[in-house]
């Protein structure tokens, strides 16, 4: 009786085991031609093998995008992306443990130096801007359904020096509006976010007398209402009355959006005008021949200065030749237009502009031909 | 001794070598077990002990905050026991309260489905806890923690300005409340329906009220599965991360004001939210955090255990 028992257990798991096995190897088969490599010339050859990112939480929605685009041309190319946050990529593309990385700040300088060993030299490592969202100041005040403001206004509110919506300096900014009699409670991120540090840049750039922290992922005032990612400063925006934040504009849905001024102007959020402020802002010069990081101008009129950039880190060889042709097609649809579209489609972030285009091309078409 | 007996005693005694073994292989397993989950204990004291420790010897100028490790963890261990202590505070009287009910005031066929749906409490994820907290509590509380504010702002608790969307420390202790109910009213109920019978239709039989004989009998026996119920749900209101994380409002330093936005972080919240960014010197800052946590938890239970085993003592 034991023994029919125990044999009819063994049976069971060796069954199990050999189903376990059949389709583990029908999922290596499909995937297994790996010998096909593609050339590395040629957009739409179909390229195959595994590639694992990392990075920018801010690009993961673009990415799912991006990820899905290629695969459509090359169905047995998998890539994956952990969106574990830009400080976690770059660390892990430093110490080789990933591919590619999504980073919403460019490189720090004992980073790049790490980041150039991993790719064999400067002029190995490329490292492009791919992902520009606009960053939209959002509000909810009953009775108000337009707001403008300028940066020294924007910065003394999330300062906590101005506290009522009816302040004179508002009201300076908005003549037509009937602002309330309603306390300011002005909401941040508690996670340390590209968001912050790319808002907190602004502030800094455009009001220095009145901004005085340095730009920094983390918030640096205290006191105010933190909430967690982008979807938590919404919901907190939503939920409450004379609140207002700063978030990835595609996640703002119904709420009001401040105008900010630029110049003598008051510049909406929009796609194009993002876009714009990396055309204006200079290169920085860095080491490498590929390495496209920009400081950003952000008192350029006619653009949207609240803007995020986000980056993609890789290297122009990998130490098989199928990698880097997977890694470059990934790279090419990710800026050509249709990628960005789709991105913008996905994700809400503007497409970079032609004129960016063509400067970071040449960084994408050396990958995989590195000596 | 009998023909018969002498014949069971050489039985067993020719039985004995395999029983033994059988005895060995058990005793064996029972101990290696045991063995496995010290060394699993010793290996996460050593991790943090060994990543925390060049934060620990940094210069305090690395460390963010710019003042050191001890002043960048003690609000946020201030934070953890703050937000553990109203959670205790609110779920121990309430937990225990129910149990009682359960086990001594309900009719049998409600006592029953009362169970499963406390049970049911703790099945569900802590992050849906923080999503009602924010979403439903939070905005319930507005006007609650307002008139709180604006009437008895001269205890230091309430000294507002109250948080425009609720999502303060209040909320967050009673939400943690809500989480840690379950796990105290599910062990206090089995030891109070454990009371011997007899000693409470003693104390019945000599006149007491209901109220009394439970006071006299139920509670003194129940007195050290009380403490460990309440150790057991302390220990996850200290280490709870998901729920705080999105529910507080974290902009703040060390202050008794609850009902403010400006509130310390606990330590595993703020773990949460900073890892998924940070790298090198910060991270080790983060685990020492953890290991500060650890400790706080590890002292907390072994004061508990003392006590328990005082309690048995008499």
């Amino acid at each position: 009786m034991m023994i029919k028992r125990l044999l009819l257990v063994l049976a069971l798991v060796a069954a199990l085991a050999f189903v376990v096995a059949g389709c583990g190897d029908a999922n290596d088969s499909s995937s297994g031609d790996s010998g096909a490599a593609a050339s590395s010339d040629g957009g739409s050859k179909e390229v195959s093998g595994n590639s694992a990112g990392a990075g920018s939480s801010a690009q993961d929605a673009a990415m799912q995008a991006w990820i899905a685009g290629l695969q459509s041309t090359s169905p047995d190319a998998t890539v994956s992306y952990d969106p574990v946050g830009s400080g976690g990529g770059r660390e892990q593309f430093v110490s080789g443990g990933v591919d590619f990385a999504g980073s919403d700040s460019a490189l720090a300088d004992d980073e790049l130096k790490g980041a150039q060993d991993r790719c064999g030299g400067p002029d190995n490592l490329i490292e492009i801007p791919v992902y520009v969202s606009p960053i939209a100041v959002i509000y909810n005040v009953p009775g108000v359904d337009t707001l403008q403001l300028s940066p020294e206004t924007a910065a003394k509110i999330f300062n906590q020096k101005i506290t009522n919506w009816n302040d004179a300096a508002i009201a300076a900014d908005n003549p037509d509006a009937k602002l309330p009699d309603l306390r300011i409670s002005p909401v941040n991120r508690s996670d340390e976010s590209g968001t912050t540090a790319n808002f907190t840049d602004w502030l800094s750039q455009a009001a220095p007398k009145d901004w005085t922290y340095p730009p920094d992922g983390n918030w640096p005032v205290k006191g105010g209402e933190a909430a967690e990612g982008t979807s938590g400063v919404v919901d907190a925006v939503k939920n409450g009355k004379g609140t207002i934040g700063y978030a990835d504009e595609s996640q703002a849905g119904e709420l009001g959006v401040a105008k900010i001024k630029v110049g003598s102007e008051y510049v909406a959020p929009s796609a194009d005008a993002a876009a714009a402020v990396l055309d204006k802002s200079k290169e920085s010069t860095d080491a490498g021949k590929y390495v496209f990081t920009f400081t950003l101008d952000r008192k350029v009129e006619g653009t949207y200065p609240v803007t995020l950039v986000s980056y993609q880190i890789a290297c122009t060889k990998y130490d098989s030749a199928d990698k880097g042709a997977l890694v470059k097609a990934l790279y090419s649809y990710i800026i050509s237009p249709e990628g960005q579209d789709a991105a913008a489609k996905n994700a809400g972030s503007a497409p970079i502009s032609d004129q960016l285009r063509q400067q970071i091309q040449p960084a994408v078409d050396a990958i995989g031909s590195g000596s | 001794m009998s023909e018969a007996e002498f014949d069971t005693l050489d039985a067993i005694a020719v039985r004995t070598p395999t029983g033994r073994r059988g005895d060995k292989i058990f005793a064996g397993t029972a101990t290696s077990a045991a063995v496995l989950i010290l060394a699993v204990l010793a290996g996460v004291a050593i991790f943090l002990i060994v990543e925390a420790w060049p934060a620990v010897t940094a210069d305090g100028k690395d460390i963010s905050g710019g003042k050191g490790l001890i002043s960048y963890i003690a609000p946020l261990a201030f934070g953890t026991l703050l937000a553990a202590g109203i959670a205790c505070l609110v779920a121990i009287p309430l937990a225990i309260s129910v149990a009682l009910f359960i086990s001594h005031f309900a009719p049998p066929r409600l006592a029953q489905p009362l169970s499963y749906i406390i049970d049911l409490l703790a099945a569900i994820p802590s992050v849906i806890y923080g999503l009602w907290g924010v979403a439903v509590l939070g905005p319930a509380s507005v006007t609650i923690q307002g008139w709180l504010a604006d009437h008895v702002s001269w205890i230091p608790f309430f000294k507002g300005p109250a948080s425009a969307t609720g999502r303060t420390m209040l909320v967050a202790g009673l939400v943690l409340a809500v989480m840690i109910l379950p796990i105290i009213t599910a062990v206090a109920r089995s030891v109070f329906t454990q009371t011997p019978r007899q000693l409470q239709e003693a104390a019945l039989s000599l006149g007491a009220t209901r109220w009394e004989m439970i006071r006299m009998t139920v509670l003194p026996f129940g007195k050290s599965a009380m403490i460990s119920a309440s150790m057991l749900g302390l220990g996850r209101a200290l280490g709870e991360t998901m729920a705080v994380a999105i529910v507080l409002s974290v902009s703040g330093d060390v202050t008794f004001n609850l009902i403010s936005s400006a509130n310390p972080s606990t330590i595993a919240a703020h773990i949460a939210l900073d890892f998924p960014e940070s790298s090198g010197i910060d991270v080790n800052a983060l685990i020492a955090a953890g290991l500060v946590l650890f400790a706080v938890t590890l002292v907390i239970n072994m004061a508990a255990r003392a006590v328990i085993n005082r309690e048995v003592r008499y």
